[in-house]
């Protein structure tokens, strides 16, 4: 097992098409970074332009590695499952077109095991996709913007949570996205084996994504109640309850706390659920493939 | 008649004392404030606002006269009321000219006060009127409530103790009216976390509002001179 | 010799299609075993099921006397293959591509032996050239490498000589019998022409829409001195017993009703002969084409392939 995921790691990172994912991250976190460097005062102050009138803001503050890093996610992450699709909707379908996927069924090794390494090694592809972001995001802008407290906007308020109180949200935060990211992964996979082209999973998986975040945003009563709890998007953003802080009564915040942890879990769980059903299906399909290509 | 006269002109005389009384108390309790040239005091702050979830800050506050004060958070970020530039009372005693008028007796706690009214002669002053809850014995302000044109109205509680000699609380509590918060929409950071949607009641509890913020503070350096840079 | 391959009643349909239909046959160790038929015939459907790649509907199997299905790794592990076009990872190295096959066949592969294999298609010069700029004959040549990198027992070439120029298809052929001869491996090679298969097997077999038609010695099967007389007689059953009592009984094919007999075309008149002076009522003698007009013919017309059948 550790042969082939060795060798399926070799193949996704000899393959130039991931390292398109990296540029397209990097360029897409420098513009940002650029941006806010230049008209990070003016941004924050639109966001919290109601507050302006009642408080005095130190904006200069506001706008801090922590902070960057966090507007980054927010728009970046959406977008990271296209990344993911792109590598792993080609996994088993890019051999297919290819036509080494025969030689690779023919093997002594289990088609099961095949699937898993491929799986696995997607999920390294993942982790170093993240890690890049992190590195990027986090570890640049902290270096280019300071630390400070990070504040932030919730549309029912703001909340602060101290600067030295933030890094393990933030570690946290990665690894929810992984899981949810490994979701993306497994969807593709399972795409990616019932078809013969590498297009055809990429672009299914975006859709899918697309249609679900639809269903998951649309204030509709039957799909809030009767779709919503079962789709995956609803449960993809949930890194983002790692930067809600609990407070008591009267606004305080307190250190460490998350505000609502259960809710993290139960996303967790729900999003491990669907890694390990999607990939079971891919799993049962793949072993009972005719491999014709 | 003569009597009727008579009764009158002790009356007017005993409001006269009694205006006289007033004026000399605000005096007093100015002369006070007065002692102070500057000062810069450590302070712990804790904000009470609806909209807002922040942890206790440890500020640092820069006073000079005749009226500039600043409240910074010196590592980290702290939203700081508009206002609360008047907790420093020299800004409400100093700046302009007011009649004062005697509004009787209160009790702040269970301390027994006197009421004073400040009108500004200015009619386009920002402060409309301030009413003075003024201990008599130590001759500091206790309480204080503003009523401005732009800013609603807030309220000041103070609470001396080492420095009450200069008429410096050691606790502040500033209570003051916030506006509506609202987003830009499409830049909040929001996501379903499995809480309860906000009820119609709780998001109008996010409209206008008390918000509250109180300082603790524990110790102040005072007419030692500070640079002016500190308010910028 | 004992059996490499034995493959029982093997069937697979797809849909409503029969693609292979009740296939048995079997391949001697040490054979050049040649699998013929044209396309659609059904010979891939065959060797990916040999390989795993495709579930048989029906049949069965062995491979090394140890049934597919069961043994799977352990069986795959002696096999290389080339099936249909050599599809290489493009994007990756000659010697990358053959090193992660090495891998996945379960050797440990060093430098040296991967770059000997390398030189022994002739590819050593190229190692570390990307295979998308390869040619057709030089990614055929690395597929052999490839198919051959874990010194497999048993070698399964599917078309092996497909999209190659005549220099190539040359190559091939000497490749297998360097196999064959010096290395003693047993090769399973397919192909829809006769005339690559002759020049090869030693054995093979003949498909047709998935039925086996005819298996056997290549020697045997084509010898072009043995061609098909079919008699028609008055009395067909009288005829075969008189012609048992004769030298002709050796040629005579014990199959069906019809009457005939493997023989010389030359010897045709000396046959009439024997049976004039039998008082045989001849009505006809019809010489039926050699098996690789037969071969020929199933393009075109299918319809002749029944006789050979029989």
């Amino acid at each position: 097992m550790w042969n082939l995921l060795q060798i399926e790691l070799f193949k996704i990172f000899k393959k130039p098409r991931t390292y398109l994912a990296f540029a397209i991250i990097a360029a897409f976190i420098f513009l940002i970074q650029l941006g806010l460097l230049v008209n990070g005062k003016d941004w924050m102050k639109f966001m919290l332009g109601s507050l302006d009138e009642t408080m005095n803001i130190d904006y200069s503050k506001l706008v801090n590695g922590y902070a960057v890093c966090f507007f980054v996610l927010n728009l970046l992450l959406v977008h990271v499952p296209i990344l993911v699709a792109l590598v792993a909707g080609d996994v088993v379908s890019g051999e297919a077109s290819m036509g080494t996927l025969r030689l690779l069924a023919a093997k002594p090794v289990s088609r099961t095991q095949i699937i898993l390494a491929k799986y696995l090694a997607t999920a390294v592809y993942v982790f170093a996709l993240l890690l890049w972001i992190a590195v990027i995001s986090l570890v640049i802008s902290i270096a280019v913007f300071g630390e400070n407290d990070l504040v932030v906007a919730k549309t029912n308020g703001l909340q602060l949570i101290e600067a030295n109180d933030v890094l393990w949200r933030y570690f946290f935060a990665f690894g929810f996205a992984f899981i949810a990211m490994m979701v993306v992964a497994a969807i593709s996979l399972l795409l990616s084996v019932m078809s013969e082209n590498s297009i055809g999973p990429i672009v299914a998986t975006v859709g899918i994504i697309i249609v679900c975040t639809l269903i998951s945003e649309m204030e509709i009563p039957i799909y809030q109640k009767y779709i919503k709890p079962y789709l995956f998007t609803t449960y993809m953003l949930g890194w983002k309850g790692f930067f809600y802080i609990g407070s008591t009564e009267d606004g305080e915040t307190i250190k460490g706390s998350i505000q609502y942890l259960p809710g993290i879990i139960k996303s967790m769980a729900a999003l491990m659920v669907y890694i390990v059903a999607l990939v079971s299906a891919a799993v049962f399909i793949f072993r009972k493939k005719d491999i014709l290509s | 008649m003569q009597r009727i006269i008579l009764l009158l002109l002790l009356f007017q005389f005993s409001l006269f004392a009694q205006a006289q009384d007033i004026n000399v108390l605000v005096q007093k309790v100015k002369d006070k404030i007065n002692l102070v040239n500057d000062y810069e005091a450590n302070g712990r702050m804790k904000t009470n606002v609806v909209f807002l979830k922040v942890p206790v800050a440890t500020v640092k506050l820069f006073f000079k006269k005749p009226n500039r004060l600043r409240i910074k958070n010196e590592k980290g970020i702290s939203f700081v009321p508009k206002g609360a530039v008047n907790i420093n009372m020299s800004n409400v005693l100093s700046s302009g000219k007011y009649s004062v008028l005697d509004a009787g007796n209160d009790k702040v706690g269970s301390r027994a006060v006197k009421v004073v009214k400040l009108l500004p002669e200015d009619d386009n002053a920002d402060v409309v009127l301030s009413t003075l809850y003024i201990d008599p014995v130590n001759q500091v302000i206790l309480k204080t409530k503003t009523t401005t044109r732009d800013n609603g109205t807030y309220e000041l509680e103070m609470s001396y103790g080492k420095y009450i000699a200069y008429g410096l609380p050691d606790k502040i509590t500033f209570s003051f009216n916030t506006k509506d918060y609202k987003m830009p929409k499409g830049v909040t950071f929001d996501f379903e976390d499995g809480s309860q949607k906000k009820t119609a009641a709780e998001k109008e509890k996010l409209k206008n509002q008390k918000g509250k913020m109180e300082i603790f503070i524990n110790g102040y350096i005072i007419n030692k001179g500070i640079a002016d840079g500190v308010f910028n | 010799m004992p059996a490499i391959i034995k493959v029982n009643n093997l069937s697979k349909q797809f849909k409503e299609i029969n693609a292979v239909d009740d296939l048995s046959f079997t391949v001697e160790q040490g054979d050049v075993y040649g699998f013929l038929g044209q396309n659609g015939a059904g010979k891939s459907t065959t060797i990916r099921m040999l390989l795993t790649l495709i579930k048989p509907s029906g049949g069965e199997i062995s491979i090394f006397d140890k049934n597919l299905s069961t043994h799977r790794s352990d069986i795959l592990k002696q096999v290389g293959a080339v099936i249909e076009k050599p599809d290489l990872y493009k994007y990756l190295s000659a010697y990358d591509n053959l090193a992660i096959f090495a891998k996945m066949s379960g050797i440990k592969a060093d430098k040296k032996l991967l770059m000997e294999q390398l030189k022994m298609v002739g590819l050593d010069e190229r190692a570390g050239s990307k295979v998308k700029t390869f040619s057709q004959g030089m990614k055929q040549r690395l597929g052999i490498a490839v198919a051959l990198v874990h010194n497999p027992q048993l070698i399964i070439l599917d078309e092996p000589t497909n999209g190659l120029d005549p220099q190539g298809i040359a190559d091939m052929r000497n490749l297998i019998l360097h196999l064959s001869r010096e290395l003693g491996k047993t090769i399973v090679v397919s192909s829809h022409l006769l005339s690559e298969i002759e020049l090869v097997a030693n054995r093979m077999i003949i498909i047709h829409k998935g039925k086996k038609i005819v298996e056997g010695k290549v020697a045997e099967l084509l010898d072009p001195s043995k061609s098909l007389v079919q008699l028609e007689t008055v009395d067909n059953v009288a005829a075969r017993e008189k012609l048992l009592q004769t030298n002709w009984a050796a040629s005579l094919q014990n199959n069906t009703v019809k009457l005939q007999l493997k023989m010389n075309k030359e010897d045709v008149p000396a046959l009439i002969a024997t049976l004039v002076t039998m008082q045989v009522q001849v009505l006809s003698v019809d010489p039926m084409h050699s098996l690789e007009d037969y071969f020929l013919s199933l393009t075109t017309q299918p319809g002749h392939v029944e006789s050979f059948a029989n």
